[in-house]
């Protein structure tokens, strides 16, 4: 067995030298014993934190569809949505899960194409948090549409009304958008999984076995099979790069297209992307940091991971202030009375304590990033990026919520309030997120094991030429 | 379902197993790189390199050409493509009544939002883009399967059990017994002769585990709970009930209210609609004024304004000439003459129709104001009433503006006011030029 080096400083360079993507003496065996381990420990060997939290997001998951129950029996008006704000926290919400989503797409498909190999550490469980994510906000519109029933409507499906969608409709290009990147997103997931749930079915008895086989598909690791699965992963990667850029860019039409001011502007589409991965890779640091200490990952996801995360965080947060910044300057650069007016209400009217907990939150605080000694600090940065997931949320309720509550009739004007019911499934969709995060883990392997191999310096053919048997 | 590779391999000697190929291990890439050279070396076709993870530079050893998938993926996405442009384009800017012989449920039309045109490719790049990306990512997993032959549960070298190692640090060159330069001996020979740390032959068994007992259980109780909805939905779609069918779904259908001719428990009469208290009238029910109310006067129609409830003047004409032209002109057209639109389109349909009259003729320009009023007020023979939907003053203003129609086709020079007939181009006066 391999020795593990525990909290190991990767995040030097050494000139000439390649910084080690995986610490400690590991082999190839050693990585699959490490990554498969949380999957084959028996039931009572899994920590006690992991029971402690599995049960309170399976209690969530509860709230969140006994309030779902509720409003299909009641009604909409169950909500805060009123007059004059008839968006509220289900749009809020709806936003803030897609753009988390992101920044397992980019890491699986952009950072893919440009060759960081950093990525295979963190891919596998960035992918999942995005397809759990997407379920997530998947529910919202859904539930908001009031009557679920007829919610098939927004599909060009035939009927005997003779009803088509409008597909000039930005709400209709979300459909299309947001159930494409699902898709997408989970055959992306899978391909992965497949020979890394034939590891599984290699090591397993019993049911275990069947069940992984049936998922492996019959995975041998031929090279033939190799050669078309890394074509296919590569095209998969592809064809993400475009529709990740493209999904929160629709998503942002559903405001930009509007009349409405504070959402009429050019900026939104580049803007909401730069959000999505910023709030995506505070996601997935708030899931790694934990993970990676509970489950003894720190020899696969490093310090440097982290590190190169925050990087990230660090560029995207400030892009999205420059993208705050911007929309001010236009708002006075514009001489739109009503866009002036709405900067000036988010920044100093009755919502200016949830403005400036976004601009602290996810302006401010990654800023420290600048520093590598924050960088490098695990406690720091875990506490950042909560931060940051809360000031994501808070940048959804600004947008959404100012700029209707103040509409274009100053008589219509209303303070939003949620009930009591907002929270209740707000709350819930977490529970949701997590029990099928906290699943993943157990039964997934939640590292992407043939990559890691891949990757590591035994795998390269010319490494063993002096030891090798010709 | 015979998915799972057999548990370990049949001990040696108590089974004749067929041989169906021969595999070699190694423990590094750079070996199974050089191994797999040599194999093809030798004249192998059938073979291939089996590793926990992708080799740099084994396609070549191996003999792997390039896969076709990029092209299937193409077409997939080719296929979204044109499927997306042809779906909104289809459902939203097609003519719905070139489309009698489509089915309804398949009938596009054209959807006409904001009065923009109906097909504008701006608005339909994003569905178009998310349908090409969608079909091309099917078309590349679905395509990536198809090429590799899988899911292919059962396979004789999982009878191998050291090969379960090709998932975690093991290489395995396994070449095939189909092989046309495949021989027992000589190839056990090669194999050994690579270097690699042990050789074996893939046996298959003659009867491969058979489905487990348990599942078949399973599947069986599964199949038969699953056929009990559409059994009762195939019941009640055959046998009649007289109770009435189930409404899940109410969408505010059935509400706890009194509709107009309704019995009602509530009330001793059994009716939900209240008759007015004896003796009372409701607000502006009181119409005894039969001149201004229903253009009688005495016994006949009235030949007189009802000036003591409305002066004629300016206002009241250009009040009469703007409901004129809301609801008379559709068939009477604007100049009354009869040839108002609806007028036109019933002509252009053909069939029977009774053309609204032209108000010009005599018998129309002689029949008294209170005729006027009373067809407005109650319609006359083919003509609909419109009383209901035009309150009496302005019906009056109508029959207005309808006389000062009728004056100005009909009028002469003593029409105009002494003092402006000089302004008249002599043109516009042939009446006045044979005078003189
Ligand atoms: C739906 C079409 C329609 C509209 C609208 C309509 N009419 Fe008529 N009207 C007719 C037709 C048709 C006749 C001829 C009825 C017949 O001869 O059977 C007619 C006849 C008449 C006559 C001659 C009746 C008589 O025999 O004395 C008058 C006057 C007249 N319309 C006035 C009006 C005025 C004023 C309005 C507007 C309030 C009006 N109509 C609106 C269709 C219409």
């Amino acid at each position: 067995m391999a020795v593990t080096v525990g909290e190991y400083d990767n995040t030097f360079e050494t000139p000439g030298k390649r910084a080690p993507l995986v610490v400690g003496d590991h082999d190839f065996a050693s990585v699959t014993e490490a990554v498969c381990n949380v999957n084959e420990r028996p039931m009572r060997e899994m920590p006690l934190i992991w029971y402690v939290l599995f049960g309170i997001a399976v209690a969530l998951t509860g709230v969140l569809f006994g309030s779902i129950g509720y409003l299909f029996l009641t009604g909409v008006g169950v909500w805060g949505v009123k007059n004059p704000a008839g968006w509220g926290f289900a749009i809020i919400n709806f936003v803030f899960w897609v753009g988390i989503g992101h920044a397992g797409t980019l890491i699986s498909a952009i950072l893919f194409l440009f060759r960081q190999t950093w990525r295979t550490a963190i891919n596998r469980f960035a992918e999942a948090m995005t397809i759990f994510a997407v379920i997530c906000a998947l529910i919202f519109p859904g539930i908001h549409v009031g009557r679920v029933w007829v919610v098939y409507w927004m599909l060009p499906l035939p009927n005997q009304m003779a009803m088509w969608p409008q597909f000039r409709s930005p709400l209709l290009w979300d459909v299309f958008a947001v159930n494409t990147y699902f898709t997408v997103s989970l055959l992306f997931w899978y391909v992965g999984l497949i020979p890394d749930l034939a590891t599984l079915r290699d090591r397993a008895s019993g049911f275990r076995k069947w069940a992984y086989g049936l998922f492996a598909l019959g995975w041998t690791g031929a090279a033939r099979h190799w050669h078309r699965y890394e074509r296919a992963y590569l095209i998969l990667a592809a064809l993400s790069t475009p529709l990740v850029l493209s999904v929160h860019s629709v998503v942002s039409f559903d405001f930009a297209v509007s009349q409405v001011p504070g959402w009429h502007t050019t900026i939104f589409p580049p803007y909401f992307v730069a959000g999505a991965i910023f709030s995506g890779f505070a996601m997935v640091l708030t899931l790694a940091i934990p993970t990676r200490a509970l489950f003894n990952m720190k020899d696969i996801i490093t310090l440097r991971h982290i590190e190169n995360m925050n990087k990230i965080i660090l560029l995207t947060g400030t892009l999205v202030g420059y993208a705050y910044a911007m929309e001010f300057f236009i708002a006075w650069y514009g001489q739109n009375p009503n866009e002036k007016f709405i900067f000036i209400a988010r920044a100093f009217g009755p919502y200016a304590w949830a403005y400036w907990t976004m601009i602290s939150c996810n302006v401010i605080f990654p800023q420290l990033f600048w520093f590598k000694a924050i960088r490098t600090n695990i406690a720091i940065t875990f506490v950042i990026s909560l931060l940051v997931n809360v000031g994501m949320w808070f940048e959804r309720y600004v947008i959404v919520i100012t700029s209707l509550s103040q509409d274009f009739l100053p008589s219509s004007w209303d303070y939003y309030w949620p009930t009591t019911l907002d929270w209740l499934t707000f709350i819930g969709s977490f529970g949701l997120f997590f029990t099928l995060f906290l699943l993943f883990i157990r039964f997934l392997p939640m590292i992407a094991i043939a990559e890691i191999k891949g990757v590591m310096p035994q795998a390269r053919a010319g490494h063993d030429q002096a030891d090798g048997g010709h | 379902m015979a998915t799972i590779p057999a548990e370990a391999t049949e001990p040696a000697g108590t089974r004749e197993g067929i041989l169906r190929g021969m595999l070699v291990e190694f423990d590094t890439p750079g070996q199974l790189i050089a191994a797999a050279n040599r194999v093809r070396e030798a004249g192998y076709k059938r073979f291939d390199a089996h590793s926990p993870f992708p080799i740099h530079g084994i396609d070549e050893a191996v003999g792997i050409r390039m896969t076709i998938l990029p092209w299937i993926v193409m077409a997939g996405g080719m296929f979204g493509l044109l499927n997306g442009l042809f779906l909104q384009w289809y459902t939203n800017a097609v003519d719905a009544e070139s489309l009698s012989l489509i089915p309804t449920f398949l009938q596009g039309y054209n959807y006409l939002v904001s009065g923009k045109p109906y097909f504008s490719l701006p608005a339909n790049i994003p569905v178009i883009f998310e349908l090409t990306i969608l079909l091309s990512a099917i078309a590349a997993v679905i395509g990536m399967l198809v090429l590799n032959n899988l899911p292919l549960f059962y396979n004789p070298v999982f009878n191998v059990a050291r090969f379960r190692k090709v998932t975690d640090d093991k290489f395995f060159l396994v070449v095939d017994a189909r092989d046309s330069k495949f021989d027992a001996r000589a190839t056990d020979e090669l194999l050994s002769g690579l270097g690699g740390t042990a050789v074996e032959p893939i046996l298959e068994y003659p009867s491969p585990s058979a489905l487990p007992r348990p599942f078949l259980t399973l599947g069986v109780i599964v199949t038969l709970v699953a056929l009990i909805p559409p059994a009762l939905i195939w019941k009640a779609w055959v046998s009649k009930s007289s109770k009435p069918r189930i409404h899940i779904i109410q969408d505010m259908d059935n509400q706890a209210k009194f509709k107009d001719q309704r019995a009602s428990v509530l009330f001793a009469d059994g009716r939900s609609m209240r008759p007015p208290v004896p003796g009372t009238v409701a607000r502006g029910d009181l119409q005894h004024d039969d001149h201004f109310f229903r253009g009688i006067v005495g016994e006949a129609w009235s030949t007189t304004f009802p000036l003591h409830k409305l002066p004629v003047d300016d206002a009241l004409l250009d009040r009469g000439q703007q409901r004129f032209g809301v609801y008379c002109a559709p068939c009477h057209g604007l100049t009354g003459d009869g040839q108002g639109l609806v007028n036109q389109r019933a002509i252009e349909l053909g069939g029977a129709w009774v053309p609204p009259a032209n108000l010009h003729e005599a018998q129309y320009r002689e029949r008294a104001l209170g005729h006027l009023f009373n067809t407005i007020s109650n319609g006359i023979r083919s003509m609909p009433q419109y009383g209901d939907a035009i309150p009496p003053a302005d019906r009056w203003a109508i029959v207005a503006y309808v006389r000062a129609l009728q004056r100005s086709q009909f009028a002469t020079i003593d029409d105009v006011p002494a003092a402006e007939r000089a302004q008249m181009p002599s043109a516009a006066r042939p009446a006045e030029a044979t005078e003189e």
